[in-house]
Formats: structure tokens, sequence, C-alpha cells
């Protein structure tokens, strides 16, 4: 496998940083590769762009920053502004369709799902926003197995939030297995 | 055999934490700051689960304070803090330097000088780790760049503490404190840990605080258990009192430098990758030494004869080590986040002073393979 490098970001209060660390877990305990999680720390725990850099690899990673993701992830406008420039030509642009409207393409394989707006309508809970778009990106790229992202809820969801979580999930396998 | 509950997704922070509590942590006191945080918020929750202490104080002082006095009746103990509060903690730290009295500090790194730059990347107090506290003193101060070197070089910062009755110092940084990736926790046994050498002195008799064995070492006596004695700042005689008599104060200086100094090789810990036909050699640390391993790792594909010195000690500083590791060199180029201060003593050690270059970064941002090819070009006459 080559090594993924990846960059989710949004705004603060979104998820993005929980479904970053959901997602390198899964790679190191349940699929025994390499991974790191790293996050720019600032005053974004609500609002402004925040950003999480993940690393998955076979083989050691040392640097622990990506400085040109093949995935980007955005779930805002503002961040889908500031970091595309960044996308490795070539690489995968993930977005929400209510949040953000693609000004300029970059060289990238664009997908624009509409992962807030499902999430409202099957389930009504806003708070698992960031697990169907884990969904929407394992859907497309199979980067990990769906087994391991649930064993990772299962050690870090309340249990009467499971339900709901893997719900969101499915729902984004499914939106991305159609891409 | 390694089970998956041994193996955690965590943050640096919380690998040192795993790292204390496996090497007999039972006492914290601390005050919280970004970026060391972490340590102080898992140990309030883990602590009390295995039996421990923990006390969050009015601040870095007072902390220091309360694990000098906690370590004194038999406790193992740390802190935690970064740049500001360790500029808090060194008026402490000198009193555990001069009455010998075990004690760990975290300090992960953050820009400075003062309040500077609080959530992002620095090595910077690498000299106030040796010259923080006033006066001529020993110290020992260790670092890592991964989790799983922080776990280790965490106990062995607890063994130290106890084999030379010395505070240690753990010099993280913001980069390895706050990225998260895998650790693997060692099984009770696999790695070494040292306990606490007490007195065999019984009740009613007694009891020299500061008489050496004959192999030079210290037995300590729980303060308030069973036997009554002085602990002060002041240098003293072999009960603990106060004493100017000028032997006195020449042994007990020369007794405070030796015993760490003395033991430099065998204190030092460090790492090396393709060093043996290495013409060029990056000196680094901590997060840096990332960096540096995957440039010469880059650089070694395409044939270039590079290798990487990790220090882990830093203080007493591996004059020999680094000396002899780099005998060889064209260059040497060292790797650090601050204004060149690892530098100063890499020049010292080898020799061929002018050979010796500095890679660094002070933005707040990790120094990236990049940044540190580009003065490898410019050393190589290569342009950038």
């Amino acid at each position: 496998m080559e090594r993924s490098r990846l960059v989710f970001s949004g705004s603060g209060g979104q998820g993005v940083i929980t479904a970053a660390i959901i997602l390198a877990k899964a790679a190191a305990i349940f699929e025994g590769k390499n991974a790191i999680q790293s996050q720019s720390y600032g005053a974004a725990a609500r609002g402004g762009a925040t950003r999480s850099d993940i690393l998955i690899s076979d083989t050691e990673i040392n640097f622990p920053k990506v400085t040109q993701p093949n995935i980007l992830v955005s779930l805002t406008q503002e961040s889908y502004n500031k970091f595309s420039p960044i996308l490795r030509p070539g690489g995968l642009l993930l977005i929400d369709s209510k949040f953000v409207t693609i000004e300029k393409k970059v060289d990238a394989k664009h997908i624009c799902l509409p992962m807030y707006e499902m999430v409202m309508e099957k389930i009504g809970k806003p708070i698992v926003f960031n697990i169907c778009m884990l969904g929407a990106l394992i859907g497309i790229s199979q980067l990990v197995k769906p087994e391991s992202i649930l064993k990772v809820l299962e050690t870090t969801v309340p249990k009467d939030f499971m339900d709901m979580n893997t719900k969101a999930l499915d729902l984004g396998i499914q939106m991305g297995k159609n891409q | 055999m390694t089970n998956k509950d041994n193996i955690r997704f965590i943050q640096g922070n919380e690998a040192c934490v795993e790292g204390a509590l496996y090497a007999g942590l039972n006492f914290f006191a601390g005050y919280p700051i970004t970026p060391s945080t972490e340590i102080t918020e898992h140990l309030s929750e883990r602590l009390p689960q295995t039996g421990g202490k923990f006390i969050q104080m009015e601040d870095e002082i007072a902390s220091m304070g309360a694990i000098i006095g906690a370590s004194l009746t038999g406790n193992k103990v740390m802190t935690a803090t970064s740049g500001p509060g360790f500029s808090l903690k060194q008026e402490a730290l000198g009193y555990a330097c001069m009455a010998e009295i075990p004690c760990v500090i975290a300090n992960v790194q953050r820009g400075g000088p003062s309040t500077g730059n609080p959530t992002h990347v620095s090595q910077g107090d690498i000299n106030q780790a040796r010259w923080g506290t006033h006066g001529d003193h020993a110290i020992i101060a260790l670092t890592a760049s991964n989790h799983q070197d922080v776990f280790k070089i965490t106990v062995e910062a607890f063994n130290l503490a106890e084999t030379y009755r010395t505070p240690v110092i753990i010099l993280l940084d913001e980069a390895i404190g706050h990225m998260r990736e895998k650790l693997i926790i060692p099984e009770p046994g696999e790695l070494p840990v040292v306990d606490r050498l007490r007195t065999h002195v019984p009740k009613g008799v007694d009891y020299h605080p500061y008489l050496p064995r004959e192999d030079d070492r210290l037995p300590m006596s729980d303060f308030g258990a069973q036997h009554r004695y002085n602990v002060t700042g002041l240098f003293h005689d072999m009960w603990g009192f106060p004493n100017n008599d000028p032997a006195v104060v020449n042994g007990l200086l020369h007794h405070l430098v030796d015993k760490i100094e003395n033991s430099v090789n065998d204190i030092a810990m460090y790492k090396e990758y393709w060093l043996d036909d290495a013409e060029y050699v990056l000196v680094s640390f901590g997060s840096s030494a990332r960096s540096s391993i995957h440039l010469a790792q880059n650089r070694r594909a395409r044939g270039m004869k590079i290798g990487v010195l990790e220090l882990q000690t830093l203080w007493p500083f591996p004059t020999d080590i680094v000396r002899e590791k780099c005998a060889n060199a064209k260059a040497v180029i060292v790797v650090e986040m601050n204004m060149g201060q690892v530098i100063t003593q890499v020049k010292n050690a080898v020799d061929n002073p002018n050979n010796v270059f500095l890679a660094n970064r002070i933005d707040g941002q990790l120094i990236s393979p990049t940044d540190i090819k580009t003065v490898l070009r410019m050393i190589q006459g290569k342009g950038v």
C-alpha cells in the first residue's frame, strides 16, 4: 500500500479531529498499520478553520505532518478555500454539498456528497455528521475496513449512541460506494 | 506476546503518563499549562485509580515544593509544565539538587521567551534545563522522538532520579506531546524499575542522611517515619545541618557535580541510524530527529552517505560519544528548533568545530526534511 496522507478540515465543533483520531486509531490498532494523527492547535475549538493531519502506512512514519495530502476532506467553505491548493495533483477531494461550493477546480477527483443533509434526514442528529463523512471516505477509498472503525467506536462511544453511529457510518459507506 | 489491551493510540503526553505509572509514580502535583496539560489531565484520572495522589496546586512553584516534600516521605514524584512554568520551578529545582531529592520534571516545550507561542513547537529550553537554576550543579535531562521512546525515557528518568538522588528533567516538545501514534505498553518486568534505596538503620539509632555508603550512594529514610533529620538548601554536613566549613562546602559541591558528570557515559542514551559510513551526520533529538531520520532515509535511497545521531540524553552532554560518532564526518549538521543550543555542545565535542552547521527553525512550525535538505545543499555548495 502506498502511504496515505490525509488532511481533514472543517470548523471547530464539526468533529473533524475526532474523525481523524478514529480513522488513525482503526488503522494503527486494528489493521496493524503505522498511523499518526496530529492537529493544528489554535483558538478554533468553536468556529474557525480546524485541520487534522493523518498518515497511514505499512512502513515506519517519521515526519509526522502532511505537506501535500493525497486525500483532502473539507466540511466548510473556509477550510476548502484554505486547503484545496495544497492537495496533491491527482488526489481526492471530499466535500459536503451543503457547506462547500466548488469555486476553482483543482486537479483532483472531486466528490461532493450531501452528507449533512442525509444525516439530518435519516438520523436527525448532527453529531454523527463526522462519522457519516468517515463512512463516505472509506466507501470511496477502502482505506480501512468498516469493522475496524466500528471496533474503535465501540471503545469510545457510549453504548446508547452506538446505534446512531453505526447508522451514520453505513449511510456514509453507501454514499461513498455509489461514487 | 502483545495483546491488544497493551496497544494504545495516544498522544505523547499520555505516553509520558503511562511511563511514569510503570516506573511507580505515586504522587503528582502540577498546574496545567499548554502544551503539557494532558499529562496533568490524565494523571488526575489515573493516579487515584492506582492508589496514588494527585494534587492540582495553586501554581508551578507550589507544585515543585509539593513533589519535593512528597519525595522525601518516600514517594516517586513528578510534575509537568511548559516554559513559563519551568521558569517558576527553577528555585525549588535547585533546592532538590542541593538536598539530593529524587524527582522528575516534565517540560513539554513551547515557543518562548515569556508566554511566547503556547500552542506551537519549540526546543528552546535545552539550556534552561541545564542552567535554569543558579549555582554550580549537575542535572540530568532526557528527551525522545516517538511514543515508545517517550515511555522508555520516562521510566529511565525515574530510575536515574532514584539512583543519583537528583531532579531529572524530561524535555518533550509540543509536536511529540500532542501527536498521536501507537504505543505498546511493556509488560511489568520488561523494563527495569529502580526502587527507592532506603536505610537499614533501625529506629532509635542515629541516621546520617548525607553520609554516603561505600558505593557513594545515600540511602534515604522516609521523612516523618523512623528518623528525625534535617534537610536544607544551605551547604550541609552528613547530618543535614547547615555548615559553611570550607572543606564541607568544597566536598559537597564536588559530590553534587561528580556523582552525575562522572557517570556521563552510563547515563547517556542515544540511537544511531546509518552512521557506519556516513560522510554527513545529522545530530538531532525530539521531534526534530523525526525530520532528520526522514531526510536521511530519503537521501540514502539516492546514494548519499548520510546518517543520524539521535540524542536521548541531553544532560550531562555525552561529549565523548558525539566526538566518536562524528569523527569521520565531512560535515555535522545539528538539527534543532532554537537559535542554536545543542550545537554549542557539539562544537565543543568534535575535533573540527568548523565543520559543524546549524539547521534550525524557530517560527513555531516543525522543522521539515526540506528545511534540513536546504542546509545540506548549502554545505555541499549546491545552492538551494
